[in-house]
């Protein structure tokens, strides 16, 4: 895999991680970015042509103030597409990616090829109160995100030797940012009435959840089902909501038997 | 000088456990902790105070906005000042004042602070927060990282509103009004004075400076911690070629009066140490969400005053910490001129908020502490800035023959009253 950078015609700057042949994949990360260690992306390019882009506010990636909205996030991707120029990719998306994903597919359903919503965010219901990711001190958010939280947090600091007060700034000024933009989406609900629109979704689309999925427990697939009725819902045990980097062989094995079929 | 009494009316029953029980005074406090009947005492105690701080000789008496808190029991200031407007007839009302990235539309606050201005005659101070994030984000569902955009919006609809003559059509981001015409209008021209109450965001200065108005620096950590802050904003003053008046700026202590310094130990400390062991127990990440602070402020390293590293602070608090570090100045008439002194002058300040009522203070130590200060020590402060005697620029201009309701009860004798010509 190799980074990319790709300028959308409406101004933003995005790194895009590109690896490997066939066709074209695109996977969008969650509100945490693109995690340092994603072998799961590597897997998926052995039989795909994969880009994962940044989303501006993440990383390298620059132009977070020309997004304002779910609109303004879900035409970037498209943007992004083009700027890639790929042809009706597949799309898979992460949580807050796998909103963006599913709002693409409404706004455009003939643009795409398969979908894959991977815990995806953006339903909200009553019931099932979503905890606030914006309030969270930091030791909280491992426990939520991963099955094996120790494991998690070593993946979330990517490294980071954080008793190292400059290299602590450094994270923490990057976490601000890219939860700043998060919010524009997901604060302080994260439902920007997708539910509406789902009827328009014509792709084929999966649906994967990790069992123990403590952030968007997995009574949110159902609902989701429910709005999609065409689409497959798959489980997978011992992962919580960072599924693909808590569990990278089989989430890979259920995205590729999914596009293979 | 200008002194305005301010009173944040917090909660003086959170129990003594409230720390350990509860993560928070602000955002999820257990609504049960508020009691409503005690509440009716709560709050005619303290707006007797505010009375009672005209009546001693205060230029301004002063409220503010929060919400769903154990700290301050204000939801809506306007409602406090429009009480105060009907029994006061001298103190400027200084509302410091409304969130107005929170109002939906924010011309509400347009027609409220002008019917404000116009039922006291002139004398309203009308500031514009931002809103702490608690407030504005967590309570009113604002999103962080546009907030500062909503709130410069809201801003220019605001200042439009009471500027222009005609109606107008408003086609803001946040904000589409077809028809913006404000009835009432305020009686200050062009505007009441406008106070911006700023925690530690280095864009408000610019702001401040771009329309002449008063920055207003609302700490509780006393003007030891303050003073880097403010001279940041002087040298901001300096460098935009703004005159040095010392009115610019506004800045929010915590005083205690007694005969001696021990006698200010002895009645006040309990009371200040409730303040800031239980009245600020925030739990941090509702002080500080990512988007809240520009990246420019988080870089620049203002800390928040609410922040986890300020929560450190608060940790087994003493009263001699809380003296020494000029949390509190407190101590005889002559101890808390001296530091007052040193305060204004170090700070460069015109205009001082005064918080005599802390935490569970018992109404008659407010007024004991508010007696003294006005007699002993006011007095004796009012002359610091001679060669801005006569800069009122960021101060109110009432109407001279305004009327003093407060001193009569309407009865028959009005009743063959005509309207004014």
């Amino acid at each position: 895999m190799k980074w990319q950078s790709v300028e959308t015609r409406k101004g933003t700057r995005c790194r895009v991680l590109e690896g490997g042949s066939g066709a074209p994949l695109v996977f969008f990360h969650s509100a945490g970015g693109l995690l340092r260690d994603n072998p799961f992306l590597e897997q998926l390019a052995q039989r795909h042509h994969v880009f994962a882009p940044e989303w501006p506010g993440y990383g390298d990636s620059t132009g977070e103030e020309l997004l304002e909205d779910m609109l303004d996030f879900a035409l970037h991707g498209w943007d992004l597409v083009d700027a890639l120029g790929l042809r009706r990719p597949h799309l898979v998306g992460h949580s807050m990616g796998g909103m963006i994903a599913a709002e693409m597919a409404c706004l455009a359903p003939r643009d795409l090829d398969k979908l894959v919503l991977v815990a995806p965010a953006g339903l909200w219901f009553d019931e099932l109160p979503i905890p606030d990711i914006f309030a969270l001190l930091p030791f909280q958010l491992a426990e939520l995100l991963f099955h094996d939280p120790q494991k998690g947090q070593a993946l979330l600091t990517g490294g980071a030797d954080l008793s190292d007060i400059e290299a602590l700034k450094d994270f923490y000024l990057a976490s601000q940012r890219r939860l700043a933009m998060a919010g524009k989406i997901l604060f302080p609900i994260p439902n920007r009435r997708l539910s509406k629109r789902l009827y328009r979704l014509a792709a084929k689309t999966l649906i994967v959840w990790g069992a123990a999925d403590r952030l968007i427990v997995p009574a949110y697939a159902a609902r989701w089902q429910a709005l999609i009725p065409t689409a497959r819902v798959q489980t997978i045990e011992d992962a919580s909501h960072m599924l693909p980097y808590e569990r990278p062989d089989a989430f890979v094995a259920a995205v590729q038997e999914f596009l293979a079929s | 000088m200008k002194f305005t009494w301010f009173n944040l009316m917090p909660w003086p029953y959170l129990p003594d456990d409230f720390r350990e029980k509860h993560r928070s005074v602000w955002v999820d406090i257990p609504n049960t902790l508020y009691d409503p009947q005690k509440g009716h005492h709560v709050y005619h105690t303290y707006l007797d105070q505010l009375e009672y701080a005209e009546s001693l000789g205060f230029d301004g008496i002063g409220c503010n906005e929060h919400h769903q808190n154990g700290y301050g029991l204000m939801p809506s200031p306007n409602l406090i000042a429009a009480t105060l407007s009907r029994r006061t007839s001298r103190a400027a009302l200084c509302v410091i004042g409304n969130s107005i990235a929170g109002y939906n539309p924010p011309i509400r606050v347009a027609e409220e602070f002008a019917m404000l201005d116009v039922i006291s005659g002139g004398r309203l101070i009308a500031g514009f927060p931002v809103g702490t994030s608690m407030d504005t984000n967590f309570c009113y569902g604002q999103i962080p990282a546009l907030t500062r955009d909503k709130y410069r919006e809201a801003h220019e609809l605001i200042m439009k509103a009471w500027a222009s003559e005609e109606p107008f059509a408003f086609d803001g981001k946040y904000n589409q009004l077809r028809w913006v015409n404000c009835w009432p209008k305020p009686i200050q021209k062009p505007h009441p004075p406008i106070y911006i109450p700023g925690g530690g965001s280095i864009e408000t200065w610019d702001f401040c400076l771009d329309h002449d108005y008063n920055y207003s620096y609302l700490s509780f950590f006393g003007y030891l911690r303050g003073k880097s802050l403010l001279d940041g904003y002087w040298e901001r003053v300096a460098k935009r070629g703004k005159d040095e008046s010392p009115y610019r700026a506004a800045f929010a202590q915590i005083i205690c009066v007694a005969d001696t310094d021990e006698e200010a130990e002895r009645l006040y400390a309990e009371h200040c140490l409730y303040f800031f062991n239980r009245c600020l127990h925030i739990f941090p990440p509702f002080a500080d969400p990512p988007g809240y602070r520009t990246m420019a402020t988080v870089k620049y390293g203002a800390l928040s005053q609410l922040t986890q590293a300020r929560q450190k602070i608060l940790e087994n608090l003493t009263w001699k910490q809380l003296i020494e570090e000029r949390f509190v100045i407190a101590g005889s008439p002559e101890t808390v001129r001296q530091q007052l002194e040193e305060c204004i002058k170090g700070l460069h300040i015109g205009h001082l908020f005064c918080l005599f009522h802390n935490g569970n203070m018992p109404d008659w130590k407010t007024r004991h502490s508010s007696k003294l200060f006005a007699e002993k020590v006011m007095p004796r402060l009012r002359d610091l800035w001679p060669d801005w005697k006569h800069d009122e620029r960021w101060w109110m201009h009432p109407m001279d023959d305004r009327l003093r309701p407060e001193e009569r009860r309407p009865g028959v004798e009005k009743a063959r009253e005509e309207w004014p010509r």
